[in-house]
């Protein structure tokens, strides 16, 4: 905004969308920093990978009475935040596939976890 | 160097909220700059004016106040954070008809395009949470 600098932001995702306000809160800070023209990443670790999964029901009538915010993340696109990581193991443990996610993403192991992080600027986790 | 603080915990709750504290005061001491704090999730509590710990414990709130005071820290509430859990300052609770306010002198409230910002100018966004 004030100057010319691009950074590579990261926000790590690793907890259920509904159990802490994390996952949520986590969204409001990506969908703020989208007017910010930097260069964005996220990641989904650990429980975070629920984050994504299709069919999330959470209406009072057919629920836990709380605000379905999963659709945000097919929005994500036209803010130009368009690379979604999703940790290997973490979404195979919980026996899900990249046909359960409501997004594109693209799935690293370990090691390109590793190497995709060492390359960002500021790490956010949630 | 100069640092950001991000802080997401609440007081007395978690070692978040005084790691960061500490890690603060002691950058502060030994010369470096803090371009700012940001409070976010449960972290807004920390400015809270209400507190009331057993007078043999710490004040988390008046001990970033002090702080603040001595080294012109810039201490940031997120305002989406702080709404939703009642933390509001003296313009906040004019502009949502509430009957009171209670962030403490030193903070003020602002958005997440601090957060960001901070970021951006900081030479490390160092985060405490959980």
């Amino acid at each position: 905004m004030e100057d010319e600098v691009i950074k590579k932001f990261l926000y790590i995702n690793r907890k259920a969308p509904y159990g802490t306000v994390y996952a949520l809160e986590s969204l409001e800070v990506v969908l703020i920093g989208a007017a910010f023209d930097q260069d964005v990443s996220l990641a989904f670790i650990d429980d975070g990978v629920y984050q994504l999964k299709k069919n999330q029901k959470t209406s009072v009538d057919s629920g836990i009475g709380m605000k379905d915010f999963s659709k945000t993340y097919r929005a994500l696109e036209g803010y130009d935040v368009e690379k979604l990581y999703v940790d290997k193991k973490s979404m195979e443990e919980r026996g899900l596939s990249v046909d359960d996610l409501l997004v594109d993403v693209e799935v690293l192991d370990e090691a390109q976890m590793t190497e995709m992080m060492e390359q960002q600027d500021v790490v956010l986790s949630f | 160097m100069k640092f950001g603080i991000l802080v997401n915990e609440g007081p007395y709750q978690h070692q978040a909220s005084d790691s960061a504290y500490q890690f603060t005061k002691a950058a502060l001491e030994k010369g470096h700059e803090i371009f700012r704090v940001f409070f976010y999730h449960d972290g807004v509590y920390n400015a809270s004016r209400l507190l009331v710990p057993p007078q043999d414990d710490r004040h988390i709130a008046n001990r970033w106040s002090a702080l603040a005071k001595e080294y012109k820290l810039d201490l940031v509430v997120c305002i989406a954070a702080a709404q939703r859990r009642g933390m509001l300052d003296e313009n906040e609770a004019k502009r949502q008809g509430k009957d009171a306010h209670n962030i403490v002198d030193g903070f003020h409230i602002s958005g997440l395009g601090q957060l960001i910002e901070a970021g951006i100018q900081s030479e490390r966004l160092v985060v405490f949470g959980d």
